[in-house]
Order: C-alpha cells, then structure tokens, then sequence
C-alpha cells in the first residue's frame, strides 16, 4: 500500500480539520479531492507531505511513518506561491536539483518548453497561469512515488489549465506513482481521475470510482446529492 | 474531444474510435496513437484509454502487438461495425421518441416526412 492514513485527527486555532480520517491508496491511481472550502483538502496533503505534525492518528508511505525519510517518496505542490520574486526560472530549477536526489533536470527543461516557460525570465514577472505551470514542472520533475497537487488548476486561464491537465494526463507513470489532486475546477479535470473523494468538516462523504459513477448517475449529481 | 458527462470515458474513447473506423479515416491495420499519447490528446487518465484499448482488443477490432503498439484489426468487418454503430444511434432516436409519447406509426411518418426534404 502506497499511502495508508489511519485516525487521523488535527486541529489548529481551535477547529477541528481532520476528524479521525482514514483512507488508503494504492499506486496507478489519480485521485481528485473534491469538497467545500474548509473541509480539510489541504491540511490532508499536508499532513500526508509531512509539513506539520497531525495530533492523533498515523500516516504511513509505503509503511514509513511521515517524517524526513518520506520526503523523497512525496512531491507535493502547495497552493501557494513559493517563489522568491527575483530569481529566474533556471535558478530555481538549479535549488530543486540540490534539494531532492530524484530531480531530473532534463525531463525539467522538457517540460519548461512543452509549457511554454523561459528559463531565462524572472519570477516576478510571471502571470498567474505562467507561476501554476512553474509549479507543475517542478512537481513533475521529480521521480517520487507519491504526488500531492494543492488546487494546481485554481485561479488561472483556461488555456493554462488546458496545458497542465494535459501534462499531467501525459506524465502520470501509473506502474510507479499515484496522484491526488485537490480541485475546485471539477468540471475541467474530471476526466483525470481513477477516483474522487468528497470531503466535508474533516472527514470523507463519498469515495468511488468515477467511471463506474458515470454508468447512471454523473460527477454533477453525486455532487448536488452529496452538498445540497 | 468532449465527454458526455453521464457516460463512462472508456465507452466514448471507443466510439469515437469505431466511428473513425465506419468513417475510413482510420483503417485496417493502421497504428493506434500509444496510450499515453491519446491520453494527452484527450486530455484523460492514461488507465482510462488503456481500458478503451482492452476493450477494442477484446472485441477484436484491435490488437497489440508486444513492443510494436497497438492496431486496428486487418481482418474487421467495416460494414459489421456501420450496422452496430447505426443500430446503437437508432436505439437511442427510439426510446427519446417514445419518451416523448408518439407512437410507431407517428415516428415512420415524421421520419418518412423528414428523409423527403432533406432530399428536396
């Protein structure tokens, strides 16, 4: 088992995020994790990328507790915007390359060009779509067994989402890596996912396999169903 | 492409290939796109073309070939495939015209009436 995430509880400033959360995952699978604003998307990609401790429960990557021996099993990409402003894009390939052993430099400057990113030019300088399509060549640079997407698709043009769904759809290695993607674009990437988990207050509403999902219902309505 | 919302991808990855088939524009014995290269055509999980692919192979009206990829049948019967396709299209006209209450002898005429002026 790739990831096994057993009673995971945590809570900060008061509120509860995750409520004895427990989920598995295998490897060859995209996972899109669907759900309000507030019900614990993000803080589960980040207990799973190990980026705070949670206060009960176990997380487990191929059967090692997260901690610093996980993180070369895990790529995950955060929400937000984790440039300094003044490097150029080569200079962050290059701080990648030091900082994770599975980097690879070459399927970086493919992707660069395939996204139509120039090395050469300051972060600064970077629309919206231009930083997520950054975001996503470091992500999928690296050869990590485990992928966390925090909303990749969120905020930007459609052309920008077109190009990263794409890339993911053509990187994804299914025989070594599983994905989850948080989303709030579900229209637009439902066609990546093997599965969807629906979250809401901390704990999973609804977990299953959207193609089967589509044989008599669709995502819409499981949606409607679920949230309203 | 896109995907009808209710209806599994794999089913619609196939039809579009059948119907490329029924069409000519792809033929006996030609390559498929790899996997992973229809997968980012299509903008889709790459476990969901190679279910697409399994399916056709299955069906037989397509083979994989080890190391050399995947194609469409040498031996396929276009005009089996035309029948299957067109039965499937009929089907569905039929149920959405009996959803809308007409009986048979209403559809033969609406369907003799609009076959004339399309001809007209």
């Amino acid at each position: 088992m790739l990831l096994r995430v057993t009673n995971v509880s945590k809570s900060y400033f008061g509120k509860q995020a995750l409520k004895n959360f427990t989920y598995e995952l295998e490897y060859g699978k995209i996972i899109g994790l669907l759900g309000p604003n507030g019900s614990g998307k993000s803080t589960l990609l980040k207990s799973i990328a190990g980026l705070f401790p949670v206060d009960s429960g176990e997380v487990l990557i191929n059967g090692q507790r997260v901690g610093t021996r996980t993180k070369s099993q895990v790529v995950y990409l955060p929400e937000v915007d984790p440039f300094n402003q003044n490097y150029k894009v080569v200079d962050i390939i290059r701080f990648y390359e030091t900082c994770f052993k599975d980097f690879d430099l070459k399927k970086a400057e493919e992707l660069l060009h395939e996204l139509a990113l120039d090395k050469n030019q300051v972060i600064g300088s970077f629309s919206k779509g231009m930083r997520a399509r950054l975001k996503l060549v470091l992500a999928l640079s690296r050869k990590a067994p485990l992928l966390l997407l925090d909303e990749p698709l969120s905020g930007i043009d459609p052309l920008s989402r077109d190009t990263i769904i794409k890339a993911i759809a053509r990187e994804f290695n299914p025989e070594k890596q599983s994905i989850i993607l948080s989303t709030h674009e579900v229209f637009e990437s439902e066609s990546l996912f093997d599965e969807v988990v629906l979250l809401e207050k901390g704990h999973i509403k609804w977990q299953g396999n959207i193609e089967s999902l589509r044989e008599n219902s669709s995502l819409k309505r499981l949606l409607e169903e679920v949230y309203l | 492409m896109d995907f009808n919302p209710e209806r599994p991808i794999y089913l619609q990855i196939i039809d579009e290939i059948k119907k490329r088939i029924v069409r000519g524009d792809l033929k006996p014995s030609e390559k498929l796109p790899s996997q992973r290269e229809l997968a980012t055509i299509m903008s889709v999980n790459p476990n969901t073309v190679q279910r697409a692919y399994k399916e056709l192979e299955d069906a037989k009206i397509a083979q994989t070939l080890r190391g050399q990829g995947t194609f469409i049948s040498s031996t396929i019967s276009l005009k089996e495939l035309q029948n299957e396709l067109a039965s499937e299209a009929l089907e569905e006209f039929l149920t959405q015209m009996s959803e809308l209450g007409l009986s048979h002898g209403e559809i033969k005429e609406l369907l003799v009436r609009s076959l004339q002026e399309r001809t007209e």
